[in-house]
């Protein structure tokens, strides 16, 4: 902070911080109904919870053949869309890519939100969440560094303390108007590209590491996980970007990183389709009993095929995605690019979620065909962790961009003590 | 919208949203009047000192009294001295009457609806050893022809999967080779369930219903006291018995005498003799996980 005059500085990082919530509260009529439902749906999962919690975890449609289900799935889906979405840290700071700073600010706050998903998913996956203080190292009994569970909670917490350094200090320079001093990022800058990547080599470890479940014990598990963090997390910025253009105009962000990170899509896509196929192959060509669950996800086993559908949905998705981001109108009419990357997203959420984790299980280790379906509780739970993961996004999102517009900063009073009414609302993101 | 309609619409706001989650909450209400402080402040088995292990067992004693009605006797007993436990099964004997898994679900306090078990039999066809070919759910008279059964519960492995992912070293395995839970201990993750290849683990889906009367009174801390909802459990060998000088409730059952149990270390034990004279294997021993259950065949 020697950049900084003595008094130069009267407002200290808290008050900064609260004053960016504050902010984060303010809005139009067409934040406050977004919230609005949000905060419904995410209630909706809340009490689903509570129900899920006196009365067991027999409310959902898990069993002891196949022990996890949807929670899992979808965690392991948000921590690829986590480490995907700092994946964009690698053109900015690696290529000096001046353009795409900003746009890296906005993975960061997705990486956050993402993992504030993860950790509830965890949770809600739980069946004692009271004894949650058991994992904390020191206090509770931490089995490090054995249990790869245990590694998860490191990366992942590190993760979040991580980004949020990033984002809270770039976001602090601003708003005072300092040009930030390199040493207080660039090195933890660095440490997150690698850090996203151990997130989700990690998590891909919790399964390949289980030698009694032949369909995880691959070692392409990892790289997989990789390939496919790095549609998610840029496909999902590309939407998002989108979303602020439309509906925070003044907030101008130039199309060139999103070409590139459409640049980025193209590739991965196909080294992720690759993949899949590779790891096909391998279970289809040398068959036998190793095979059982790949003959159950793609094609039904003994008259059982509850994966079937949504496989092939997966690979039919991942396949346009691919067509459709090769095609050149995804050059030049963004409704193309946006029909990519929904498609995208979409395919890895089936294909690295449900696709994965459930034919772990099936069929189970005595072989054993117990077929998995969620129930409505875990559909409702699982939907109110979105809805409360997106709400910090939003919230997040409003906090931050507001100072990178130079909208909001140390200078100038806040908005509340703005006296006309007029001026204020067109400085409001609606 | 002038301000003080805008302060309004606020204060309203927040008071609905306050409400909703209240109500949202509200199913926990129920679910907090069970748990105690104690039993949320517990620690560790093995950091218990002797007399908050007596204050625990206690404590279990009474509230089983208070919720199931009845009078049971929690003990703590420890591995004895120069023991290590085998388990070893002749296939040529067993019929499949699942006569074990039925007293499995007696002895260690079973949820009775689930017709909850730690064993599970499996048919198999006579010339493979395919577990893709066998089942468990045959509904016939036994033995029936061209089949042979394959009890499978723990097998207490040496190198035990379930152990190793615990992120809370909640299970491990016991001096006596026996590998143990605390229920008290452990969050529910069901890694440990994900981990294992014999599909030995139980996780507490609802909380075990079991009438008063059925109740078995004889209890271990870490064997077949009526466990907690939302935690694992598993095959203990009947830890409770087999650490007092009784068998494992699944051998008394078995009406063939086709299991034998007993002490690796004795050179004079059945076991001993078995695994010397009969060509034993274990299941899936390319996983490298050295069970301590072993199979063979007679003939």
């Amino acid at each position: 902070m020697s950049l900084l005059q003595p008094g130069e500085l009267n407002l200290s990082y808290p008050r900064f911080a609260l004053r960016l919530v504050r902010r984060a509260f303010l809005g139009g009529v067409r934040f406050y109904a977004t919230m609005t439902v949000l905060t419904c749906v995410f209630l909706v999962g809340v009490n689903a919870w509570a129900h899920q919690l006196r009365s067991g975890m027999v409310v959902t449609h898990m069993t002891d053949h196949v022990s996890w289900g949807l929670y899992i799935a979808n965690f392991t889906f948000s921590v690829g869309l986590a480490a995907g979405a700092v994946m964009m840290v690698i053109p900015a700071y690696l290529y000096e890519d001046e353009e795409m700073h900003d746009v890296v600010l906005v993975g960061e706050l997705l990486a956050i939100a993402a993992i504030v998903a993860c950790i509830g998913f965890i949770v809600v996956d739980m069946g004692r969440p009271d004894r949650m203080w058991h994992v904390i190292p020191g206090v509770g009994r931490f089995n490090w560094p054995i249990s790869m569970l245990t590694w998860d909670v490191i990366v992942l917490n590190g993760y979040l303390i991580l980004n949020l350094h990033i984002v809270g200090y770039l976001t602090y320079m601003k708003y005072l108007g300092v040009r930030p001093r390199r040493v207080f990022y660039l090195p933890f800058v660095f440490l997150s590209i690698g850090w996203a990547i151990s997130i989700h080599s990690v998590t891909a470890f919790l399964y390949s590491g289980l030698g009694g479940r032949p369909f995880w014990n691959s070692a392409l598990l990892a790289p997989r996980f990789i390939a496919s963090a790095f549609i998610t997390g840029p496909a999902f910025v590309i939407m998002l970007l989108y979303a602020i253009k439309r509906f925070a105009p003044h907030f101008r962000f130039t199309d060139e990183p999103m070409q590139l990170l459409a640049s980025i899509l193209r590739v991965t896509i196909l080294v992720n389709l690759f993949m899949f196929g590779s790891e096909a192959f391998t279970l289809f060509y040398s068959g036998g009993s190793h095979a059982a669950s790949g003959r159950y996800l793609f094609l039904g086993l003994d008259g059982r095929h509850g994966l079937v559908p949504w496989i092939w949905t997966a690979v039919g998705l991942n396949l346009a995605s691919a067509v459709l981001i090769h095609s050149h109108p995804s050059r030049t009419n963004p409704r193309v690019l946006l029909a990519a990357c929904a498609c995208a997203f979409a395919g890895v959420w089936i294909e690295k979620g449900m696709g994965l984790i459930v034919p772990g299980f099936v069929p189970s280790t005595l072989h054993e065909l117990v077929e998995y379906a969620p129930s409505l509780v875990e559909w409702r739970v699982s939907a109110g962790v979105w809805a409360f993961a997106a709400m910090v996004l939003i919230a997040l999102l409003r906090m931050v961009l507001p100072v990178l517009s130079g909208e909001l900063c140390e200078a100038r009073p806040s908005l509340r003590s703005v006296p006309p009414a007029s001026s204020r609302r067109e400085s409001e993101v609606s | 919208m002038d301000k003080t309609k805008r302060r309004t619409l606020k204060v309203l706001g927040g008071t609905l949203g306050a409400t909703a989650f209240a109500y949202a909450l509200e199913p926990l209400t129920a679910w907090t009047k069970e748990q105690s402080l104690d039993e949320f402040l517990q620690r560790h088995y093995k950091e218990l000192s002797k007399s908050e292990l007596e204050a625990v067992l206690r404590r279990i004693e009474q509230k089983t009294r208070e919720t199931y009605g009845v009078d049971v006797h929690v003990t703590d007993l420890h591995p004895q001295e120069g023991v290590e436990f085998g388990y070893a099964l002749n296939l040529s004997v067993c019929i499949g009457c699942r006569k074990c898994a039925e007293a499995c679900h007696k002895e260690n306090n079973h949820d009775r609806a689930t017709n909850n078990s730690y064993i599970r039999v499996l048919e198999m066809d006579q010339g493979t050893f395919d577990l893709e070919k066998g089942t468990t759910t045959y509904d016939h008279a036994v033995p029936a022809p061209g089949k042979y059964y394959l009890p499978v519960q723990c097998q207490q492995c040496d190198n035990a999967p379930c152990v190793k992912v615990c992120p809370v070293q909640a299970t491990w395995k016991e001096r006596d080779g026996i590998v143990v839970v605390d229920y008290n201990w452990c969050i529910g993750c069901r890694y440990c369930e994900a981990a294992c290849p014999y599909h030995a683990r139980r996780f507490n889906w609802q909380k075990p219903q079991v009438p008063a009367a059925e109740l078995n009174p004889d209890q271990g801390y870490l064997s077949n006291r009526v466990r907690p909802q939302g935690v694992v459990e598993k095959c203990t060998f009947c830890l409770h018995r087999t650490r007092a000088g009784r068998l494992p409730a699944c051998l008394e059952a078995c009406p063939t005498g086709a299991r034998v149990f007993g002490n690796l270390l004795d050179p004079d034990s059945e076991i001993r003799w078995v695994l010397a004279n009969k060509r034993v294997f274990v299941l899936k021993e390319e996983l490298g996980t050295r069970p301590r259950f072993f199979y063979f065949f007679d003939t």
